[in-house]
């Protein structure tokens, strides 16, 4: 799939968010010069897609009460991962799972599971029942909690046309020393 | 926290669930959600615009996966001395290719998401990085995708020491 004109600057003018207007895709069909119908239209096609996850809210979890975040990573038989993966992406508090590469000697863990929980406690004790699906098929395990947020941005594509369509300068949303825990990754 | 900020009430928490539903592509969006909750459109949109002001919302609107469009988000990690540890950051995030970064308990103590519109731009980014840096940089590139989405149970407010996320 690639992205054409409108669509990047659809991408573009909706990124940052949606105008918190009683008519927001009307706000943003005036800005684009099309009709709220072809706006409409798109990111509907673009839900479809999938290159729109969906239109909604995301959440500081760390406002939210959600203030414990760790990364957990396991070392899984490759034959098993990918069922596992599905497995333990189902688990209440996981909002991120993926497998990735290892880097052996120093890395050996092959799949990803982000844990939020209101405490340290909690996350350890949903860590505890990934271990337990995972069982005899998981060699080792670790959770990396986060210490701070150093940057956090959403996507920023660049306006249509000049250069890279990709990420245009965009100050953090929080200061260097913010302790938070992360959203969508 | 020095700043006093304000309670997120059980409203709230019922639109802030609402809304990981999705917002209807309609003409008029909120109202359709005020609806729902039983909510006037006016309240709705003041709900979430004090949201996004207080920081309990960091964003609202569409969320893209621009990989369907042949972009890439590469995971990277790197071990920093403690005592340089903040200079690296400073550079890593004056790169707008890095979306986010966090400082992590562990010997590789920063991690970060590199995202371009192409595997070859990511990989020009991290490269410099590791040349403005001097430490090398390891490439976690998602191989394959479980799960990507937290619903937080938010329809109420949590008992003290609830046991676990059901969501």
């Amino acid at each position: 799939m690639s992205l054409d004109d409108f669509d990047r600057r659809l991408i573009a003018a909706t990124q940052a968010g949606l105008p918190l207007v009683a008519r927001p895709y009307d706000a943003v069909a005036d800005a684009l010069g099309c009709s709220a119908q072809q706006v409409r239209e798109r990111l509907a096609g673009m839900l479809a897609q999938g290159l729109v996850r969906r239109i909604g809210a995301v959440p500081n979890h760390y406002r939210l009460g959600f203030t414990a975040n760790g990364m957990t990573v396991w070392d899984v038989d490759d034959e098993q991962v990918d069922a596992l993966g599905a497995a333990v992406g189902a688990l209440p508090g996981v909002s991120h799972c993926y497998r990735r590469p290892r880097h052996l000697p120093l890395w050996r863990y092959n799949l990803f599971a982000m844990l939020h929980g209101r405490s340290r406690a909690e996350v350890e004790q949903q860590r505890e029942q990934l271990r337990q699906l995972l069982g005899v098929h998981c060699r080792a395990d670790d959770i990396l909690y986060s210490s701070a947020i150093l940057k956090k941005t959403g996507l920023r594509l660049a306006a249509a046309g000049a250069g890279s369509p990709f990420p245009s300068p965009r100050r953090a949303s929080t200061g260097p020393r913010a302790r938070h825990s992360p959203t969508e990754a | 926290m020095p700043e006093v900020r304000t309670a997120v009430d059980s409203v709230d928490r019922r639109l802030i669930a609402r809304l990981h539903g999705g917002l209807p592509l309609v003409d008029q969006p909120f109202a359709a959600v005020g609806a729902e909750l039983g909510l006037p459109e006016q309240q709705v949109i003041e709900r979430l615009q004090r949201l996004l002001d207080d920081g309990v919302l960091t964003r609202f609107g569409p969320l893209f996966q621009i990989e369907r469009a042949g972009g890439q988000f590469v995971l990277a990690a790197m071990a920093v001395p403690a005592e340089r540890f903040d200079a690296v950051a400073a550079a890593v995030n004056a790169r707008a290719e890095v979306a986010h970064n966090y400082r992590r308990e562990h010997a590789l103590n920063m991690w970060f998401v590199v995202a371009e519109a192409t595997p070859e731009a990511v990989e020009a980014t991290i490269v410099d990085i590791e040349a403005a840096t001097g430490l090398e940089v390891l490439r976690f590139p998602k191989e394959r995708e479980f799960f990507v989405e937290l619903r937080l149970p938010l329809d109420a407010d949590p008992p003290p020491g609830a046991q676990r996320v059901t969501g």
